[in-house]
């Protein structure tokens, strides 16, 4: 009988994930007695680096909506925010943060301080203005406003990053005045040499899913290796992580292992996961021995598999350009090219767009894509429907039905074929 | 040797038995019920006894629809999308796009010349353009379903119905019969509202010619005339659409069992 190969670093990436977020959410819950300043911010084109170095520590309200989705608790908060008169086609990310605020923010996580600066970091979706600007009345502290001009061309001109690079100037004087802490050029070089160092690693770790059978899933497994990169960049503990999960990837690739026993279907994914059903999501597409070779959401925190680093020696601008280049921030057509990129150099068999009705930056013009990948591009595509943070969206009857249907299709193809 | 498909649908539950030279030779038809399994067996008995054969006579059965995975007796599980391209080319060879309007959901299908699913697309988180529209309208106005078709075909003018939500078309039809609208134009209006739907759902999945509509509102003679006269095109309807499912399970079925296509293995639920 054959033996299975023993890993070494099995699960090394996981649960140094794990660890990293503990220590952070540990940080944040002792934040009110250590009287740390805290700023409220978003994931993609997070300025992070930038507010760490003025002295604050960060909580991001996208990731306490997808904590308390799988740990089950999102729909309770939301209903709170209902009760409250939120419409049910509010986003539901906005919805758990306002129900984490009516509850004195008892997370799963644990206990979350109250914010001293709102930085809203305004890259492509309108809610976000709203949602800051609804959390700084409640909590009645300074919103900053950071406007990231829409990607519509090739790419960022000079002008639009002066522009940024101005506002990220103004950041930090507000940021200066309520913690007390200075701009210092060389400590935020230094930062961004730790950002860039685990942004190469991830990319190593992106681009590894080219393999026959991947070593990853681009899409489920990838939220267990990118926390750190979109959340605490600019820190050694974050390149010491990527270290590890390399390891980990790497020893997977040299004896052809890949997330499931047996690697059938290879898809691109676009948009979020169904985090209050993150399990029973995944399971749908196990079942059929669909991997994700590459996903748009493993993007969301940065593109960096497309060439952005970065920049030491460029500090503001390279922050500046990161967080104008986002993925949400780019216009549609850029968005299909990166999809067809995608399709072309992971070898993927097909395209799943997951639409959810919370989220318009990432669902609007996914059924445009939808047709242009079906029609023009003549790569079996499947588009599902439920929501990122809202349970009630999540049918699973009516997934399954269209999943099955999809793949089944695809998998009689190749037995009728041969 | 005889082969079945069982189709569990939201509303209905379809059984047809195939022969070994694939002709039909039972079919079989039951309200679903809260009993998804006795119904899966009910029909399976009706189109048996319609065969005359028993029960292990039956040597492979494949179940689809929703209740696919709660038919105890069958063998694996196909999805309705891949049965009715495969029923509907199986009665009308040309056919290129399905339209399928059941109970609770509207889909299109494009298929190929073997009949695989090439794409699909369908109603979501609305039973808007579904079957359900139109019983909420016979229910309202008094009819049976077997009537709403002859009554809209009589038809002097179509009103526009502008409701496209299940719950609220019924207070509109009120409102209508309030305003001493007639009956049949008031169905008009809404069968060209649920063709309306349906069209731009087949649309998406490109309509190409010929198109076979499928499913339990094709014997509806109002329904399938307001989609010819939207899309301009002649609509393949069988006496058998509303087994197509069932015909496509127990097609699938005897490529498995007599023609020995790799069934590919059972995936769990």
């Amino acid at each position: 009988m054959e033996q299975k190969p023993t890993l070494k670093y099995k699960n090394l990436a996981m649960n140094t994930q794990r660890d990293l977020l503990a220590t952070w959410y540990g940080k944040l819950a002792t934040a009110e007695e250590t009287k740390l300043p805290i700023a409220y911010m978003l994931v993609p084109g997070s300025v992070s680096e930038l507010v760490r170095l003025m002295g604050f520590e960060i909580v991001f309200p996208e990731i306490n909506a997808l904590q308390c989705g799988m740990k089950k608790t999102a729909g309770k908060m939301i209903l709170k925010a209902e009760d409250l008169g939120y419409s049910s086609d509010v986003c539901g990310y906005v919805k758990n943060e306002v129900g984490l605020f009516l509850t004195d923010r008892e997370s799963p996580t644990g206990k979350l301080p109250a914010p001293d600066l709102l930085v809203c970091n305004y890259v492509g979706c309108t809610t976000f203005v709203k949602w800051f600007e609804a959390l700084a009345s409640y909590y009645e502290v300074p919103l900053f406003m950071l406007d990231a001009p829409y990607i519509r061309g090739d790419g960022i001109t000079l002008h639009q990053r002066d522009y940024f690079v101005q506002q990220l100037r103004d950041l930090a004087d507000l940021c200066g005045s309520i913690s007390g802490a200075k701009y210092d050029e060389d400590k935020l070089k230094e930062m961004l040499r730790y950002s860039k160092e685990a942004e190469d690693l991830w990319v190593k770790i992106l681009h590894s899913a080219k393999h026959v059978p991947t070593p990853i899933d681009s899409y489920f497994e990838a939220v267990f290796f990118m926390s750190p990169v979109f959340l605490m960049r600019g820190m050694p503990e974050t390149v010491e992580f990527y270290k590890n999960a390399w390891l980990e990837v790497e020893e997977r690739m040299q004896l052809g292992i890949g997330p499931l026993p047996e690697e059938k279907v290879r898809a691109v994914i676009e948009g979020p996961p169904a985090w209050p059903h993150f399990r029973a999501f995944w399971d749908l597409f196990k079942k059929w021995g669909v991997v994700s070779v590459a996903s748009t959401y493993s993007k969301v925190g940065g593109l960096f598999d497309l060439g952005f680093r970065h920049d030491p020696d460029h500090p503001l601008e390279s922050i500046a350009e990161y967080c104008m280049g986002c993925y949400t921030n780019i216009s549609l057509p850029k968005r299909a090219k990166l999809l067809k990129q995608y399709l072309e150099e992971y070898s993927a068999d097909c395209l799943v767009i997951h639409s959810v009705k919370s989220c318009r930056s990432f669902s609007m013009g996914q059924a445009d894509m939808r047709e242009y990948f079906m029609h023009e591009v003549n790569v079996p595509t499947l588009q599902i429907e439920s929501d990122l943070a809202d349970p009630r969206y999540f049918q699973r009857a009516q997934l399954m039905n269209r999943i099955d249907a999809f793949f089944e299709s695809l998998e009689h193809r190749r037995l009728t074929a041969v | 040797m005889y082969v079945a498909g069982v189709d569990v649908g939201s509303t209905q539950t379809k059984a047809v038995i195939l022969d070994g030279d694939k002709k039909i030779v039972g079919r079989g038809l039951t309200h679903t019920g809260a009993n998804v399994i006795a119904a899966a067996q009910r029909a399976f008995d009706e189109a048996r006894q319609e065969a005359g054969v028993q029960q292990d006579e039956v040597t492979y059965t494949i179940g689809t629809g929703y209740g696919r995975y709660k038919v105890p007796f069958g063998d694996t599980q196909v999805t309705e999308i891949s049965c009715h391209a495969r029923g509907a080319c199986y009665l009308f060879p040309a056919t290129r796009t399905v339209l399928d309007i059941g109970g609770q959901d509207t889909k299109g299908i494009r298929t190929n010349e073997l009949g695989e699913v090439v794409d699909f697309v369908m109603n979501d988180k609305c039973a808007a353009g579904t079957g359900r529209f139109l019983a909420a309208a016979a229910e309202v106005m008094g009819l049976t379903l077997d009537q709403l078709g002859e009554t809209s075909l009589r038809s002097q003018k179509a009103l526009r119905i502008t409701n496209v939500c299940t719950v609220f078309v019924e207070t509109e039809i009120m409102a209508q019969l309030a305003r001493g609208r007639s009956v049949e134009d008031i169905l008009h209006g809404v069968h060209n509202s649920i063709s309306g739907r349906s069209v731009s759902l087949l649309r998406r999945v490109g309509l190409e010619p010929e198109i076979t509509m499928t499913g339990g509102v094709a014997r509806n003679v109002g329904m399938v005339s307001a989609l010819e006269e939207r899309m301009q095109l002649k609509i393949n309807v069988s006496a058998d659409s509303h087994y197509v499912g069932a015909l496509g399970a127990s097609i699938f079925a005897w490529e498995r069992e007599f023609a020995h296509v790799a069934a590919g293995e059972r995936k769990g639920e």
